[in-house]
């Protein structure tokens, strides 16, 4: 069955598109991920506009982290002031994130730009995870092994603006969280990311935050952050499409629902392993599209702004 | 005497309503003049159809989409990564060019009178950008190569039944990513090498229904367009939470 988009004008298969959103929740809910860093990368292998996947993914981050966010906000796991500075920071950053987007799709370059940043940073994350928990596991098999501190003092304690977060239990400089919002902030609206799989590491090995506060925070910033992201894009760039969204919501709201419920099965080390393998596929496919000479060097595009 | 000025004025208005009808060698129309691209748009067909005036001739049909701006632009490698580099913006280009012919274009004509009627995939009406010299050619075939992949300038040509050199009758498709705006629909009759009639009927492929009001609503009402974005995906974040914690 197929349905016309009307934003990214052209008419695609509606089960395709729920099962996408279906599959992704599934490994968001498995793997308690936002899922944003597999979907649009999905989207555009699809053949869906860089510029619409993008702000469309955005949008549906929002319905995604929604039901999380209030979860933790009723057993009181967000740190509400930690949030508020992470998410003036997101604020800014999305904002100039938006208006970059706008010019680099003027130039022709938004596509590189996005894949780029997709390559770039599904290698680290990807790399990152896998030896993590290939440490992990074989940290299992030896016991008794080292074990980290949470909460290292360096540098970045010796910066200004020092606040205290009650919630949190920290003493901090606001710049760092501040930092934070505004990194995460220019991914989101330029991969159309919440950015979860930056911001919870650097809360918790930067801000040294308690682990238990920081889902909570993050989805919590994510939401507002994606929001403004959805917004800008609407209304500066017109490529948000609701239709598309609205696909994505219902097959991933059923998805992560299946995923939540098989995670309990699977051991989270092996979990990890699986989905730092899934990411750095996604990255090697993107990358190879960059590297490997194309069919054709030509590429068609409409003039923006002019019939 | 003014009585006999008087009819023969009316003879000669109605020979000129006349004449015309008998001048006319070829007359054509469309089964619809209107393309509703609705939600569940995936491609139509239409039926062009009409006559010509008994002796034996070519016909051919030529759709041509509305004019627009194309930025075409050519890859370079860059340290290892293939990043776009050169552009040009080609004008008044047709967003869709379909063909269809009696016989192979080069059985009918020569590409002289082709390229002067701008028929054929070679001839297709293109405005060169602006104080560019040089060789465009390689973008030029690249903007019609580009447009063939994506189905919007077809490369076979359509197939005109004729029917005793009286009636012709030709099934036109329009793929499901169809530009929307204003088409010509020209039908060229042919005889000798030269094209002796023409006649060019309107076609409007518009966006109809829910989908339609969506991208208008994008569009003019941008920023309240965001708004409403956001607030379907908080309620839908909220229902689908409060749903499954029930069950």
């Amino acid at each position: 069955m197929q349905i016309y988009l009307p934003i990214a004008e052209l008419s695609v298969n509606i089960f395709l598109f729920l099962g996408m959103g279906a599959c992704v929740g599934f490994l968001s809910g498995l793997f308690g991920v936002g899922g944003g860093f597999l979907m649009t990368p999905l989207l555009l292998f699809a053949g869906i506009p860089a510029a619409v996947a993008v702000a469309t993914e955005a949008n549906q981050i929002v319905a995604s982290s929604v039901s999380g966010a209030l979860a933790h906000w009723r057993r009181g796991n967000v740190d509400i002031k930690m949030g508020g500075v992470l998410l003036l920071g997101g604020f800014i950053g999305s904002t100039l994130g938006v208006w970059v987007f706008g010019l680099l799709q003027g130039l022709g370059q938004i596509d590189l730009v996005i894949r780029l940043s997709y390559v770039v940073f599904l290698a680290i994350i990807g790399g990152l995870m896998l030896v993590e928990s290939l440490r992990a596991i074989s940290r299992q098999r030896k016991p008794g092994g080292k074990r980290r501190k949470l909460h290292q003092h360096n540098w970045l304690h010796g910066l200004p603006f020092k606040v205290r977060f009650r919630r949190s239990k920290l003493y901090i400089s606001a710049l760092l969280p501040l930092g934070i919002g505004i990194l995460v902030g220019i991914l989101a609206a330029i991969m159309g990311v919440g950015g979860g799989f930056i911001m919870v590491p650097a809360m918790i090995y930067l801000l040294g935050m308690p682990t238990v506060m920081v889902v909570g925070t993050s989805l919590f910033q994510i939401i507002f952050v994606t929001a403004n992201v959805t917004f800008l894009q609407a209304w500066q760039n017109q490529t948000v499409d609701i239709f598309l969204a609205l696909l994505l919501m219902a097959g991933g709201v059923i998805g992560a629902q299946l995923g939540t419920r098989a995670s309990a099965k699977f051991p989270g080390e092996q979990l990890r392993s699986m989905l730092a393998l899934i990411v750095l596929g996604v990255c090697a496919r993107l990358a190879y599209e960059l590297l490997v000479r194309p069919d054709d060097l030509f590429t068609i595009g409409a003039v923006v702004g002019h019939g | 005497m003014q009585r006999v000025i008087w009819r023969l004025a009316v003879a000669l208005f109605l020979m000129g309503l006349i004449r015309p009808v008998w001048a006319q060698e070829v007359v054509a129309d469309l089964s619809d003049h209107l393309i509703a691209v609705t939600t569940g748009f995936s491609g139509t067909k239409l039926l062009l159809f009409g006559a010509i005036d008994g002796e034996a001739a070519d016909v051919i049909i030529v759709v041509r989409g509305p004019a627009e701006q194309v930025v075409v632009r050519r890859k370079d490698n860059l340290g290892g990564i293939w990043v776009n580099r050169d552009n040009l913006v080609f004008r008044g280009v047709p967003a869709f060019y379909r063909l269809a012919s009696t016989q192979p274009l080069k059985d009918i004509t020569t590409s002289r009178v082709l390229a002067r009627h701008g028929i054929g995939l070679k001839h297709v009406r293109i405005i060169n950008p602006a104080g560019q010299n040089g060789d465009l050619s390689e973008f030029k075939s690249a903007l019609i190569r580009n447009k063939q992949r994506i189905g919007l300038y077809p490369e076979a040509n359509g197939q005109i039944a004729l029917l005793g050199n009286r009636l012709f009758r030709s099934d036109i498709f329009f793929p499901s990513n169809v530009p929307t705006g204003a088409y010509n629909v020209t039908v060229y009759l042919l005889r000798d090498n030269k094209v002796i009639s023409a006649q060019t009927t309107p076609l409007v492929v518009s966006k109809i229904g829910v989908g339609a009001r969506v991208f208008a609503f994008a569009h003019r009402h941008s920023a309240l367009y965001g708004i409403a974005a956001i607030a379907i995906a908080l309620f839908a974040g909220w229902f689908a939470g409060a749903i499954f914690k029930r069950s």
